[in-house]
């Protein structure tokens, strides 16, 4: 009962007026930025994280504002997928294929409080399935020396491509260069400056705020700049919503798929290299061979709607299991919310959930809270937001350049700082010309000392044997599963991400 | 062909990065490992990644017309003169300026762009500085 008793203390932690005004605040903006195209979790999470910071809010009230976006960008991404037959972010793409069907047969206000139900109840599930998890897990992760800390990082960066992942060489690319650019600044065990080439800025490092901020929404920017997308995709066509309430035989018939694709979603959501685009993507391809039978699915079934957005709010909160109990995100998100922690100096993984357990469980209780406001604000105020789609890029885009660069230059005050942001914004444009995937560059600049670090310190502990690293079982089991993680893809990868990207949109490519 | 490209560029920084990971000074208190190594390993991985990138591409990016990186060249360019008078105009203004850049390149009109900038640039002010309290650039005018 000790579980109850700790979730009883986050409640308490939560239920301020502050932390239950920025959860609605996070909540609000969340779905906003999912809804429309072209920004998402990770990118309204990067644009608010520096926000957070400039105003004071301490560790646990930033970490509900921004989990709260990340929870309702996942809501959100549905409402232009329904109406629009565009995916407001990647884990929306698995909606277009029933929701928009839906909604051409005069059935969108059904699909779209249908499909809240689907998030709520994937969301719901998944934060108890956290509850119940990640204390399991930090009992492993307790054992964990610093060589198989070594070994899980290794995982995460060789896993993080995900299955989905077609060029495992441009990953592995990603990842190095991002360990590469959390080398520069002072060595934090000998002292000596690396890569600094005598510049005194980069003496204490790259902020990683500021790659983070450049390499998403600055990069955003660019991609439509360049295609000179500046009208929004609802313009010119009539959003006809309908009545907003699923009838309740709908709901029945989508209830076993709900549960199902919740619990699937979960688990993608919980393995490394996964993510909340798989876990739409696998409950909306198991559904439709479980139960249907008429060939309905692609046409407009109900069911084809609650799975995918059951699927990827469960996995949106299954990443957070790794993400809290080990300090290893599985996915784009979650790395940006691990900026967070690691700016507020709080450490994740097994320690922070005995030294900070105030965290921990507020924000546990947060997300409860975030959820339910989700429910409230997704079924009956739906028009609003479907309004927002409304707003064309060419008045969005500057705003978020402009506020982008306000959260920098809040934290420092330094134009050095802002010049970095750009580079980082044109490296990001250039990249994802290239497909390259940006999440494993941010999460190398996040854990590139932490590896580092573990490295060092474990091969100082056995007297600079490099043998060390491959010596218990448990660190065996972790370099055998990120072999694997690595190999796999390179023989799935295609044929999954076939199937996954064959309606995608070419914007929103940040995938999560 | 872009691929290759890339790939020659990636082989190209590895190179310069373990070059510059050599000429790191060790201290002369050192752990056993020492500062050079990992840089080193990511050299390795970042030097093989673009080796097999340059060997085995990707089917060709769609590279846009050369007006449309003119385009995105421009912004870059007006982003960084944002960057640098930022504290010499003040918040205010260069946001405003820059904000309707943008907006105008996407294809507002041109006082529809105005609007843009100015609005866009007013709202920061007032929700972030005058209801938040954040402290913006100042710049002559105090705003």
């Amino acid at each position: 009962m000790e579980l109850l008793a700790n979730l009883g203390d986050g409640f308490v932690i939560a239920l301020t007026w502050q932390n239950i005004g920025l959860a609605l605040l996070g909540c609000f903006l969340g779905t906003v930025m999912g809804a429309l195209p072209g920004l998402g979790p990770s990118n309204g999470v990067a644009i608010l994280i520096p926000l957070a910071f400039t105003l004071g809010l301490g560790a646990t009230p930033s970490l509900i504002l921004l989990t709260s976006v990340y929870y309702g960008a996942m809501y959100g991404g549905r409402i232009s997928s329904i109406l629009l037959n565009i995916p407001g972010d990647e884990p929306a793409m698995m909606t277009c294929l029933d929701g928009y069907p839906m909604a051409k047969k005069g059935m969108a206000g059904e699909a779209l409080s249908l499909s809240g139900i689907a998030s709520f109840v994937g969301a719901f599930l998944a934060t108890w399935g956290l509850i119940l998890l990640a204390p399991q897990l930090v009992k492993i992760a307790l054992l964990f020396g610093p060589a198989e800390y070594f070994a899980l990082f290794a995982l995460a960066f060789m896993t993080l491509g995900g299955v989905s992942s077609t060029n495992q060489a441009k990953s592995a690319f990603a990842a190095a260069l991002g360990l590469g650019l959390a080398m520069i600044g002072v060595d934090t065990q000998t002292g000596v400056p690396r890569f600094t080439f005598g510049e005194v800025h980069l003496y204490d490092g790259l902020d990683f705020l500021v790659a983070i901020v450049g390499l998403f929404a600055l990069s955003e920017v660019f991609i439509f700049l360049e295609t000179r997308h500046g009208e929004a995709s609802g313009s010119g066509r009539k959003l006809e919503i309908g009545r907003l309430t699923p009838p309740w035989a709908m709901i029945k018939q989508c209830t076993p798929t709900m549960l199902r694709t919740s619990f699937l979603g979960f688990l993608a959501g919980v393995l490394p290299g996964a993510g909340a685009s798989l876990g739409s993507f696998i409950s909306y391809s198991m559904e439709k061979r479980l139960v249907d039978k008429e060939g309905t699915f692609g046409t407009g079934d109900p069911r084809g709607v609650a799975a995918p957005e059951a699927g990827n709010n469960a996995a949106a909160g299954g990443a957070l299991v790794p993400m809290l109990a080990l300090g290893v995100p599985g996915s784009g998100t979650t790395a940006v919310l691990l900026a967070v922690l690691l700016s507020l100096n709080i450490t994740p993984g097994p320690l922070l959930f005995t030294q900070n357990p105030d965290v921990v469980w507020g924000l546990i209780a947060a997300l409860f809270i975030a959820n339910f406001m989700l429910l409230a604000m997704n079924i009956p105020m739906v028009g609003l937001f479907t309004r927002l789609l409304l707003i064309p890029p060419r008045i969005l885009m500057p705003i978020v350049a402009m506020v982008s660069f306000v959260g920098i230059y809040g934290i420092s005050g330094s134009t050095f700082d802002l010049m970095v942001m750009i580079a980082f914004g044109v490296m990001g444009w250039v990249l994802r010309k290239f497909d390259v995937p940006l999440v494993p560059i941010i999460l190398g600049t996040l854990l590139g000392n932490a590896m580092e670090n573990n490295l060092r310190r474990a091969i100082t502990i056995d007297n600079g044997d490099w043998f060390t690293l491959i010596d218990s079982p448990l660190a065996l089991f972790l370099w055998a599963i990120a072999i694997i993680g690595f190999i796999l893809p390179l023989i799935i990868g295609a044929k999954v991400k076939k199937g996954m990207h064959e309606r995608r949109d070419e914007e929103g490519a940040i995938s999560d | 062909m872009s691929d290759r490209i890339f790939g020659v560029v990636g082989i190209i920084l590895s190179i310069g990065f373990a070059i510059s990971a050599f000429a790191i000074q060790e201290s002369f208190l050192s752990d056993a490992v020492g500062p050079k190594a990992f840089p080193l390993i990511i050299a390795t991985i970042l030097g093989l990644s673009s080796a097999v990138i340059a060997l085995r591409p990707d089917p060709e990016p769609v590279w846009p017309a050369f007006g449309r990186l003119v385009e995105v060249g421009a912004s870059v360019v007006v982003m960084l003169l944002y960057a640098q008078l930022l504290p010499e105009l003040g918040f205010v203004i260069s946001t405003a300026f820059a904000a309707a850049y943008l907006s105008w390149r996407l294809g507002s009109s041109v006082i529809g762009s105005i609007l843009t900038g100015v609005g866009t640039s007013v709202g920061i002010y007032a929700v972030f500085h005058l209801i938040l309290g954040l402290s913006l650039a100042r710049g002559p005018f105090g705003f």
